[in-house]
């Protein structure tokens, strides 16, 4: 833990539990211990009114049905809120999964695009989070769109990004002009070092609030409650973060 | 009653020939025939069209490393935890596989027209992806009950053979998924299924009000092997966990083309090895 008291993942669950105030339904796909968690706190805010499924929880109340249960959900409007994050992710919200240079032999090839191509445009908030925030990974344009972050007016797309969280700071999208905006930087970063690590062009007001630190009661319900739900589907994160076992 | 339960994996396997269409399932939940895979190696099967529903791991990675492999029509192949798929990744930069770029519910669409036995089904999503840009079997059409409303055509998947692992067989071929009842739709949609048990039952599943629901009957199976630990390195729900040492040392030795030969030796021919002795 650093000399805030508390951990800087513990700041990205509070951004994002932020984010999804409102969702009725939640889904969490694979490799998302964070977003997962943000999930489960704002289910403990919202006093477990809202639905979280987390793919990969063996626990009765998160576990799926599987993916087509899932996709179909999803394409029926049952899913509010999803995440999805990128090796690439560019200035327009267009999202690579796929790999680095000219497809389909690339030079750096990642593992695929899995459910994007189709949450994207079927989940209204959709939450982008990428913890590395460099040049090499926020770019002007993706080498590979696996989902595009805006479409034409005429093509079906109730869903899309809302924003984009990283470990520097929290961007919102606005699909109309396809741009994101700073909306703050976290404690200990600064406007300057964001622009510097970001390789799209992107608004900026002039003044730049911090993000607000997780207060004690927010960190009490994430250490308590969240960390033992969250170690089900991700024992290695709750262990390392926590030293809490799952509750299953 | 015909008795589908073949002797061993390398006779299930061997019906499998060169060039096939063969579907597998993602890692998650357990139903990956593991010990299959193993035997498909050690008998040198070539030029397979691997379709993950919808993505893969260790399985694809092994099958792609050990040179089966022709083609790739997958959603993802990814060790998780353990890190990117080693040779699934080198194959792709060196050209030496084709790769079909997929997402998911597609993958499963695909499938359900295969099961249906329809030529397409329509999907929302994927128009501005360049997943539909370098495929030319995906086709933007026009939904032909609204104006100016185009939709993604998926065409049917309709693999040779389906390969997967479950709990429990029956002698009559019968096969009871588990949890995992999205077997079925390979199971429909692919010509042939060969499948792995964990172990025999004894009596017929679709007798049993319980397991009948999840259980695909042996009109869609045309072959079963018992192989104890069948999903291994993989774990299997309700059965055991996976084990998370062999993950680690196998994303560390294919790493690289010798560890990889070196895994080889060690786990795939040395697994017969052990066995014949």
């Amino acid at each position: 833990m650093s000399d805030t008291g508390y951990h800087p993942e513990e700041l990205l669950i509070a951004v994002i539990a932020r984010m999804l105030e409102g969702c009725g339904h939640i889904a969490v796909g694979v490799s998302s211990p964070i977003p997962g968690s943000a999930a489960l706190l704002r289910r403990q805010l919202d006093g477990g009114r809202t639905k979280v499924s987390i793919i990969g929880s063996e626990l009765p109340e998160f576990r799926t049905d599987g993916g087509i249960d899932l996709f179909d959900c999803a394409g029926q409007g049952r899913i509010d809120a999803f995440f999805l994050s990128g090796g690439q992710i560019d200035g327009q919200a267009n999202i690579n999964l796929v790999g680095v240079g000219d497809y389909p032999r690339q030079k750096v090839r990642w593992s695929g695009s899995f459910g994007s191509a189709y949450l994207y445009f079927t989940v209204p908030r959709v939450i982008l989070f990428r913890e590395e925030h460099t040049p090499r990974v926020l770019v002007d344009k993706v080498d590979f769109i696996s989902a595009p972050g805006v479409s034409p007016p005429n093509v079906h797309r109730p869903g899309g990004p809302v924003g984009l969280v990283t470990t520097r700071c929290l961007f919102s999208f606005d699909p109309a002009h396809g741009r994101f905006r700073l909306e703050s930087v976290h404690p200990g970063h600064t406007v300057a070092e964001v622009k510097a690590e970001t390789g799209f062009a992107f608004d900026c007001p002039e003044s730049v609030p911090d993000t607000p630190a997780p207060d004690a009661r927010i960190l009490q319900l994430v250490r308590e409650t969240v960390a033992p739900q969250i170690a089900d589907a991700y024992p290695k994160f709750a262990r390392r973060l926590w030293n809490v076992a799952s509750a299953a | 009653m015909t008795d589908l339960l073949d002797t061993d994996l390398d006779a299930l396997v061997a019906r499998i020939p060169d060039g096939a269409k063969l579907v597998v399932f993602k890692a998650e939940g357990g139903a990956v025939a593991m010990a299959a895979t193993r035997a498909l190696v050690r008998r040198g099967t070539r030029d397979l069209h691997v379709v993950t529903a919808p993505t893969s791991g260790l399985q694809a990675d092994l099958l792609i490393g050990a040179g089966c492999v022709a083609t790739i029509e997958t959603s993802g192949v990814t060790l998780s935890e353990f890190g990117q798929a080693p040779r699934f990744g080198a194959a792709v930069k060196a050209g030496s596989i084709r790769i079909v770029d997929s997402t998911c519910p597609a993958v499963y669409a695909g499938l359900q027209a295969g099961q249906k036995g329809i030529p397409f089904v329509p999907l929302r999503g994927l128009i501005g992806s360049d997943i539909v840009a370098f495929r030319d079997d995906y086709r933007i059409i026009d939904n032909p009950y609204r104006q100016d409303d185009p939709i993604v055509a998926i065409p049917a998947i309709v693999p040779d053979y389906a390969l997967f692992h479950v709990p429990l067989a029956d002698r009559a071929g019968n096969v009871w998924l588990g949890r995992q009842t999205e077997l079925k739709v390979l199971a429909q949609a692919a010509r042939h299924s060969l499948v792995t048990a964990e172990r025999l039952y004894d009596g017929n599943l679709l007798e049993d009000d319980r397991l009948a629901p999840a259980t695909v009957s042996s009109l869609y199976v045309d072959a079963v092997a018992v192989a104890p630990h069948g999903a291994w390195p993989y774990g299997m729900t309700g059965e055991y966990a996976a084990d998370e040492d062999h993950m680690a040392e196998y994303a560390s030795l294919a790493a690289t083309g010798e560890g990889f030969a070196a895994y080889l030796d060690r786990y795939v021919n040395g697994e017969a090895a052990a066995a014949a002795e």
